[in-house]
């Protein structure tokens, strides 16, 4: 736990120790705000939906864009082997990198609450679903997250990780979209919808919490992160 | 203190560590001398549990490096090839994180930052980024990171490459005053610094040990004894035979004339006694002695010959 921590810390810190942070963040809140107002007065409705709706195809950019230093870097930099032969076990290291980014990201989610007061201030909106947007935002933000450190995790190269991270993304992505599952045998259709990234977060978006929603995004996370710390461990 | 037992890795079809099995005592520094590609590196990220071998052990302080990771790398300090730091940390913030991830935490992470911060000379530039740093102060820090824990054993690849004269002999200093209490593996392609700083040298080639033993006894080893050079001046003849009469002398061997200077090269097993006897076996001749010195500890021709016999 303390080893985590520590990793936490410095792999948070590092966000910030270049202007990257600041221009992501910055970038964030400019495309989600100008996305929101765009049709927020012309539809007239005190709802965030418009805000979540976008939300999925915006992390599969955003997310990658966050995690596709964590392990390239150091892989290029050669400090992984710094890092690997200090007392840590190879899963509190991707635990630190993964929580690290989460709570980069949660730090971006946070900056967008002003859009929840707007809202509530001009209207009198259903918290169920803004409540559930946010905590689903966080599950599907982990998911990409969690994708994105496995694609850094097999490449020394930035740029190769960002790509391989959107291109894993939208697979999972339009999986459960209708169009896909139009095109696929019927009997495969449960399964392509299951592990759409999407239908997921539409559910909780709605504001209801279900717990196969849950048990989805925890496990693709889980899995991704089991795959990175293979993946870390294969250079044995 | 270090126990390896015929350890072994390949990457694909290249071996790049065979069957290599050697000891280090407590508090013995040794050095592996060999040239790139020797399996020198290779052999030292298996000692760190960086990657595990295909075959074969090693113990460290008693502990399994494939059963006990953990254990071995709290023990070990190490410093990787070409010395990785992450260059956007201050170098305060750099140990900080470095100590506590070596589980090193309130009073004595003060005590452990400022006592690694002195020896390795880096007080003036703790307020600085790591990027900032100068290549020799980044050696430092890379030393002062591998010592932060206190550890029993030091693992240093290549401690001194790309640094200026002044600062590898800064280095060699450096190590020298740690090796006194420590265990030390350093390894190094250059011959001199691990002549320098080593009480043992394991030559390696290829992925296997070639030669081994002190640096004076590996170059006993090469020239069968230590070579004196000597330059004389009167006919060559009877020179010669008055020199290869000396009792201690082996060989001697005519290396050319130079304005009725005659220049030889004399080997001996009793390199001491032997130059005096040189001197008296001049004047008793008649002729004269223009110059007569000891040819330098030639750990390179070792170094060559046995890496050579190897490839051939």
């Amino acid at each position: 736990m303390k080893n985590i921590r520590a990793l936490f810390w410095k792999e948070f810190k590092n966000y910030f120790s270049s202007p990257v942070a600041y221009i992501f963040i910055i970038a964030f809140l400019a495309v989600t705000n100008w996305l929101f107002f765009k049709t927020f007065f012309l539809t007239n409705q005190a709802s965030l939906r418009p805000f979540f709706g976008l939300l999925p195809w915006l992390f599969l950019f955003l997310a990658p864009a966050i995690t596709m230093r964590s392990w390239a870097e150091e892989k290029k930099l050669g400090t992984i082997e710094m890092l690997m032969t200090l007392p840590v076990r190879d899963y509190e290291v991707v635990l630190g990198k993964f929580l690290s980014a989460f709570a980069f990201l949660a730090l971006n989610l946070a900056l967008t609450l002003p859009l929840v007061l707007t809202v509530a201030l001009l209207g009198d909106p259903d918290p169920g679903p803004i409540w559930g947007g946010y905590a689903g935002a966080c599950l599907l933000g982990g998911t990409c997250l969690s994708i994105g450190l496995f694609a850094s995790g097999i490449t020394e190269n930035q740029i190769v990780a960002f790509i391989i991270a959107i291109v894993i993304g939208f697979a999972f992505l339009i999986a459960g979209e209708n169009m896909m599952l139009y095109s696929i045998p019927s009997s495969w259709g449960p399964v392509f919808s299951y592990l759409g990234l999407g239908a997921h977060f539409q559910s909780i978006g709605r504001g209801v919490i279900d717990s196969r929603d849950i048990v989805y995004y925890i496990s693709m996370i889980g899995f991704f992160l089991f795959l990175n710390q293979m993946t870390i461990e294969s250079r044995k | 203190m270090i126990d390896v037992e015929h350890l072994s890795k390949s990457y694909g079809a290249t071996r790049a560590v065979q069957d290599l099995s050697f000891r280090v005592e407590k508090g013995e520094v040794i050095g592996f001398l060999g040239p790139n590609g020797a399996g020198k590196s290779t052999t030292m990220r298996m000692l760190t549990c960086y990657i595990s071998p295909d075959a074969g052990t090693a113990r460290i302080a008693g502990f399994d490096i494939t059963d006990h990771p953990l254990e071995v790398k709290k023990r070990i300090g190490y410093l990787p090839e070409n010395n990785p730091l992450y260059l956007d940390m201050g170098i305060i913030e750099y140990l900080t994180f470095i100590a506590s991830l070596r589980g090193i935490a309130g009073g004595r992470m003060r005590e452990r930052l400022r006592h690694v911060v002195d020896i390795c000379g880096l007080a003036s530039m703790a307020a600085k980024d790591v990027g900032e740093l100068s290549k020799g102060y980044r050696q430092r820090l890379g030393l002062a990171q591998a010592l932060i824990h206190d550890p029993d054993v030091l693992i240093l690849d290549e401690p001194t490459i790309g640094l200026d004269p002044h600062q590898i002999i800064e280095i060699r200093h450096l190590i020298k005053n740690i090796g006194r209490e420590k265990t030390i593996i350093l390894s190094s392609h250059i011959l001199p610094e691990v002549a320098a700083t080593c009480d043992r040298v394991l030559i390696l080639n290829r992925g296997a040990i070639v030669g081994s033993g002190t640096p004076e006894e590996l170059s006993a080893l090469s020239s069968g004894g230590q070579a004196i050079v000597t330059a004389i001046r009167g006919p060559r003849d009877s020179v010669e035979a008055a020199l290869a009469a000396i009792e201690a002398v082996d060989e001697v061997r005519h290396l050319g004339e130079d304005g009725g200077l005659q220049r030889f090269e004399l080997l001996s097993r009793e390199a001491d006694a032997v130059s005096e006897k040189i001197f008296f076996a001049v004047a008793a001749g008649g002729w004269s002695l223009a110059e007569l010195y000891r040819k330098s500890i030639n750990l390179e021709d070792v170094f060559l010959d046995l890496t050579m016999r190897e490839a051939s």
